[in-house]
């Protein structure tokens, strides 16, 4: 830490504090309202807020060398443990750059189930409220939200196989079809959704203490945040209509009918209120996908890539054969270089990738929205109280698994 | 592969500009990929900021092609517009002996910790950035991790003592 000590008191040198009022204080790694292990170091005069300098890295597991050692099928349980609230964006982020290196075509039903998944990042946005309104002073939505990412946690269970872990996505398709009785268990979700979503507008979005404490806080510009580079709700509460899933469509998003929520007030209340709203809209995409699921394959057509069905390796001696190679060897990815880019629940998340035509790829690189919407947390707590900045830390929604890597 | 006829479009208005500035193009799986000259890639970004709408630096990520390679290393700025949503890709090559490439942070704030993210992990120096030290790695570290010479498990384990 010299480096950062050396520049931290050439910094506090440098204000002005002649009445020496200012105090440096450290929050984090083990805050709780730090949402992990991140560290602020904090220059306070008073309760205001001098200067702020996010420390990360103490979660720093070196993800994107272990990819380079790792087959491509191998590295999709990697991505799980990134943004570890949302595994299946980043799955998805992660096979797609994937399938564009190949060119391969997925069937129709895989990209609906896809998508149907994907959905289900409702569980982050849950997880985000719950805590976004535990750091603010309201403790029973914690438990509210966490029954309803319950919920959803048990269909992903039923589906994948993992709660936190699922790996669901593959490269050519789907690990395996939905479960027998998936769609009434969907169903029976989205029945009981809208009752949960009327108590959160009751808890939370009419709670006056709640409004004050977010309402012109935590201020970011519409040219300031597209300057910052932030994505997702963080960038549609200052006034940006950006949606990668209208504007750069995947999946076969250009399909669906829903509508971008964007708020222009530019503080903490806008960006809760576009999440809130984006919550309605994940239930319109998940209606809509519950309709398009037809029956059909789940996996392309390439048997080099995709593992073949048990089945079939039972009955066909050339998928045993495929099986094994793909299994023990790997498969071949042309030369090339990706960047796919999808709408994940915190914002843009970007997949680079890069092969040099062998079964492991030669740089993958995850350009995570976390890392990037944390950056511009200076910009927004410099000048306001120090009760505030959990606040907006709350509001950018951050995961610490996925800025570190 | 979708079609990238819209993106040759800005290869053209920058070699109009200045015929310098694109040393090579590559036209890829749906993406452009324009490999600039390392002294004037900020000069490349300002004029693509301002006259082409590319208001967003969506990533920008370093990679090493290995110790054998010459140049060995390249930088990757993925430019985004946030009007006509378009993505481009410049590339720089540097060499190992002269891995140094100006900063763009003037033009976007966010390259900030990505130049040094690349910087930590590739050992990528951009001159003039404001604050280039470690991010994800301690202080004190040794190496550049994502080198293709540094080994996976790291040289000796390491401690915070």
């Amino acid at each position: 830490m010299s480096v950062a000590l050396e520049n931290k008191t050439d910094q506090i040198a440098a204000l002005d504090d002649s009445l020496e009022s200012q105090m440096t204080i450290s929050m984090g790694p083990q805050h709780p309202s730090t949402h992990g292990v991140l560290r602020l170091e904090l220059i306070l005069d008073g309760e205001l807020v001098i200067k702020t300098t996010p420390d990360i890295g103490y979660l720093h597991t070196g993800m994107e060398k272990l990819f380079e050692y790792k087959k491509y099928q191998q590295g999709i349980v990697i991505t799980d443990r990134m943004d570890y609230l949302n595994p299946l964006g980043n799955n998805l982020a992660y096979v797609m750059a994937a399938e564009k290196l190949l060119e391969i075509e997925i069937p129709e039903r895989a990209q609906v189930i896809r998508v149907l998944m994907c959905r289900f990042r409702i569980a982050s946005h849950m997880v985000w409220l719950g805590t976004h309104a535990l750091d603010i002073g309201a403790m029973s939505v914690f438990f509210f939200c966490f029954r309803q990412r319950e919920k959803i946690l048990n269909l992903i269970e039923a589906a994948s196989g993992g709660r936190m872990t699922p790996s669901y996505f593959r490269i050519g398709g789907l690990m395996m079809d939905l479960p027998a009785g998936f769609d009434r268990r969907v169903k029976q979700f989205l029945h009981d959704f809208p009752a949960a979503m009327a108590q959160f507008e009751v808890l939370v979005t009419g709670n006056t203490i709640f409004q004050s404490r977010t309402k012109e806080v935590g201020y970011i510009g519409k040219e300031e945040a597209i300057n910052w580079g932030l994505t997702g709700p963080c960038l549609r509460g200052s006034g940006v209509e950006l949606d990668l899933r209208i504007h750069n469509p995947y999946t076969g998003y250009e399909k669906y009918d829903f509508d971008i929520p964007v708020e222009t007030s530019c503080d903490v209340w806008a960006r809760f209120k576009v999440r809130m709203r984006e919550l309605y809209e994940s239930e319109k995409i998940v209606k809509q996908a519950l309709e398009r699921l037809k029956p059909g394959p789940t996996k392309a057509d390439a048997p080099k890539v995709v593992l073949p069905d048990r089945d079939d390796m039972r009955k066909h001696m050339d998928s045993l054969i495929h099986h094994f190679l793909i299994v023990a060897e790997g498969f071949n990815v042309p030369e090339g270089e990706v960047y796919h880019a999808i709408e994940a629940s915190k914002g843009e998340l970007g997949v680079y990738m890069k092969s040099n035509g062998g079964p492991k790829p030669e740089r993958v690189h995850f350009r995570g929205p976390s890392f990037v919407n944390l950056s511009a947390l200076p910009d927004m707590v410099e000048g306001e109280l120090i009760a505030d900045v959990v606040a907006v830390i709350g509001s950018l929604d951050i995961v610490l698994g996925e800025i570190d890597r | 592969m979708s079609n990238t006829n819209d993106l040759q479009e800005f290869v053209e208005k920058l070699k109009a500009h200045n015929a310098d500035w694109v040393s090579e193009v590559v036209d890829a799986l749906g993406e452009i990929t324009i490999i600039v000259p390392a002294e004037s890639v900020v000069d490349i970004c300002a004029f693509l900021k301002a006259e082409h709408g590319f208001d967003m630096l969506a990533d920008l990520c370093g990679c090493d092609r290995g110790p054998e390679e010459d140049p060995r290393f390249e930088v990757n700025y993925h430019l985004f517009s946030t009007t006509h949503y378009k993505r481009l890709r410049l590339k720089v090559l540097l060499t190992e002996d002269n891995p140094n490439v100006k900063t763009v942070t003037g033009l976007w704030k966010t390259a900030n910790w990505h130049e040094r993210e690349t910087y930590d992990l590739l050992g990528i120096i951009f001159d003039e950035h404001p604050d280039l030290r470690r991010i994800l790695l301690p202080s004190d570290f040794d190496g550049h991790a994502l080198r293709k010479d540094y080994p996976l498990r790291g040289y000796e384990p390491y401690s915070l003592t």
